[in-house]
């Protein structure tokens, strides 16, 4: 018999039971709790006068409304008062329930998908889930993590477990080295290129192969993060030393004997020598260029060196209709340079791209130098309040700040554009999120999605710029 | 959850590839704390010319006459025709809410987002995956003839067209039984307790730092 793939493993440790129809259930270690997708699931709750399972599985934040200047007057002082009932409305539920709950001006507060792993949440070996599509960010730590929608986080509220089917593996090995200036972003991107947004739909994407051992962890996290942008709603990547050094002493993590015997344990999780795939996608690092979006689905993606890619080298009728209607919503020409796409705004931030890694990189690029004239604005927003602190406490804020970039606070802020940042219609803005839909960021908005370092560099020079010529590297 | 058996009604074609939820209900909607009233601003920045904001009245605003759903022949339709990779992107249960409010009973796709897929299941909307070709031809009859209904046939497992021709599809047995009889699943979950707590009790012998961590 073949051996088992990581996610094999994780999901046989998890199954409660299964039924002779095919379905599963499978238990919840953790769930994230944010404002926008829970609060219908606390009400269902409450019509049906059920209790959550168990409490002290869930750990909740505000993220996607919150706004991301000045808030010391809290929750009062958000301005849209649409946003600010959904906002009171977790704080509420989450004191009724009993939740732990990082509220808007706790400095634990941030995004999901950044505060889950920075608090020892997010587990090896864990299942993990939330109401948010990027949850396969978590898969990073060799944990079976993906999103769900409303009506099931009241289900896993009610039963700690979660129905469903298991699903088919993919391995996708990236072979070699990176070169120089080549970010876990870019690794992504080329993936999404090659194998298209539905590729992976059906499948548990595991990332293996030389380039992925070498990422740290918020590299792994930023490729588990945009697995769902290549349709699967789980990424993967084995545990290794790197894994376990980042979670040792995180405030949830084990401590003592049972950090030992977690340890112990969590070695097991890679997939063995001999598992068995469904699909293999092999990839060589070194062929992989800094990428840039230059369409209306992740998958419109091509090196900064090439050109915006012309509908009538295609022949599926439905493949150059939705060309046509990018390029038409995006206002870009066929053959037209990438780097000759001029910017409005920039955007740093983002659960894709928001950790502290992501803002060094970010800081290197335009350190000592300023944002171009030509560019209206452009933002840095960390992912959590201690990636904030951090990041001021290296001196990284004064960076960005000299050089003409906003410093923010926490949240999910122009990536989606709940909050009042956003771009205005007909506005091209380098994005380190993970969406070019249309009017994502803001309606009309047209937005290119990059790495940091690409984003820092864009911000200085108003247009796209290979990275790697800037001399940093 | 609401029971779906057997409907009849006006297919509308929705002709564009990785249509995402973005698309189907847009962000500024999703500030709601409620799962209904939706349906007024599904497919908003695509049938209304200016942007939509949530708790506007949508009845003065300028509609796009161009969108599918703003024409005159597909007024009251209710199973949405749609194509490959139908709502992916944001895992928002806003968007099966949205078609929901607005009158669709069942969306038909060559492929689907797994999420929304999920999604749609618990809200009472069929999400039906034909093959590439047999969507191809909906396409085309339903923009030949005016007032071209369908018939979508849970029980049976097919799609019957005006014509009489039917289309099977593929269904989970569980998901079948559970919209058939309008199943809330949490109440079929939880007669499984003893097993959930079976496992808890055998869990956290395997790994007590799972338990009493988070608090
Ligand atoms: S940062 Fe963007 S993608 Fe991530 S959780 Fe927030 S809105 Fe979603």
């Amino acid at each position: 018999m073949a051996g088992q793939t990581l996610y094999d493993k994780l999901f046989a440790s998890h199954l409660v039971r299964s039924n002779e129809d095919g379905s599963a259930l499978i238990y919840i270690d953790r769930q994230l709790l944010h404002e926008v997708t829970s609060p219908q699931a606390f009400e269902g709750l409450r019509i049906a006068g059920r209790k959550p399972w168990r409490i002290d599985a869930n750990l909740a934040t505000p993220d996607h409304n919150v706004p991301t200047t000045n808030r010391s007057g809290g929750v009062s002082e958000i301005a849209d008062p649409v946003s600010k009932i959904q906002v009171i409305t977790l704080d509420e539920n989450c004191d009724d329930f009993g939740i732990l709950e990082f509220k808007m001006n706790d400095v634990r507060q941030g995004i999901v998908h950044v505060v889950g792993p920075e608090q020892g949440a997010t587990l090896p070996g864990t299942t993990v889930v939330c109401g948010d599509s990027h949850t396969a960010t978590h898969g990073a730590f060799g944990a079976l993590a993906h999103g769900i929608g409303t009506s099931e986080v009241e289900h896993v509220l009610a039963t700690q477990c979660l129905i469903t089917k298991k699903m088919k593996n993919m391995l996708v090995r990236v072979d070699g080295q990176l070169g120089a200036g080549v970010t876990a972003k870019d690794i992504v991107l080329h993936v999404i290129g090659k194998i298209g947004t539905a590729g992976g739909t059906g499948y548990a994407i595991e990332f293996g192969g030389e380039a992925i051992r070498s990422l740290s962890m918020d590299g792994r996290m930023t490729i588990c993060n945009m697995a769902i942008e290549a349709g699967a709603r789980v990424g993967l990547v084995a545990v290794d030393q790197t894994t376990i050094d980042y979670v040792e002493g995180r405030p949830f993590a084990p401590k003592g004997e049972q950090w030992d015997a977690a340890v112990a344990a969590w070695r097991d999780l890679v997939s063995d020598a001999d598992a068995a795939f469904d699909t293999v996608v092999e990839i060589n690092a070194a062929d992989i260029e800094p990428q840039v979006t230059w369409g209306t689905s992740p998958e419109m993606v091509v090196g900064v060196n090439a050109q915006v890619p012309n509908p009538a080298n295609e022949t599926d009728p439905v493949k150059i209709e939705g060309m046509k209607r990018a390029l038409e919503y995006m206002g870009l020409q066929a053959g037209q340079a990438i780097s000759d796409i001029h910017l409005d705004r920039v955007f740093i931030g983002s659960c894709t791209n928001s950790r502290i890694e992501d803002l060094r990189a970010a800081a290197e690029v335009v350190k000592g130098k300023k944002v171009a004239a030509t560019i209206k604005q452009a933002l840095v927003v960390p992912g959590s309040g201690l990636v904030k602190a951090q990041a001021e406490k290296e001196g990284l804020d004064k960076i960005f700040i000299e050089a003409g970039l906003e410093w923010r606070e926490p949240g999910c802020s122009m990536c989606l554009a709940m909050n009042p940042d956003k771009l205005g219609a007909g506005e091209h803005c380098a994005s380190t999120s993970n969406r070019n839909f249309e009017g994502r960021q803001g309606f009309g908005g047209r937005t290119h999605l990059v790495s940091p370092a690409m984003a820092a560099a864009a911000a200085v020079a108003g247009h796209f710029v290979d990275v790697r010529t800037l001399g940093n590297h | 959850m609401k029971a779906f058996n057997q409907h009849t009604g006006i297919a509308a074609p929705m002709d564009r590839a990785n249509v995402d939820t973005d698309m189907i209900i847009p962000k500024q909607f999703l500030k709601s704390i409620k799962r209904t009233g939706f349906g007024k601003n599904l497919f908003d920045e695509l049938r209304y010319l200016d942007e939509g904001q949530p708790d506007q009245e949508c009845t003065g605003r300028p509609l796009n006459e161009k969108f599918v759903l703003n024409q005159p022949r597909y007024k009251g339709a209710s199973i949405l025709l749609a194509r490959e990779n139908f709502g992916c992107g944001s895992s928002r249960e806003h968007a099966p809410w949205a078609l929901d409010d607005y009158g669709f009973r069942s969306v038909i796709a060559p492929s689907f987002a797994e999420i929304f897929y999920n999604n749609c299941f618990k809200n009472g909307i069929l999400p039906i995956v034909l093959k590439e070709q047999e969507v191809d031809q909906l396409f085309r009859e339903v923009a030949a003839n005016e007032g071209y209904e369908l018939t979508v046939d849970l029980e049976k497992q097919c799609v019957v067209t005006p014509s009489g021709t039917e289309m099977a599809f593929e269904i989970d047995a569980f998901r079948k039984h559970c919209l058939l009889n309008g199943l809330d699943d949490i109440g079929l979950t939880l007669e499984h307790a003893d097993d959930i707590r079976a496992y808890e009790s055998r869990r956290r012998q395997e790994a007590p730092w799972l338990f009493d961590a988070i608090k």
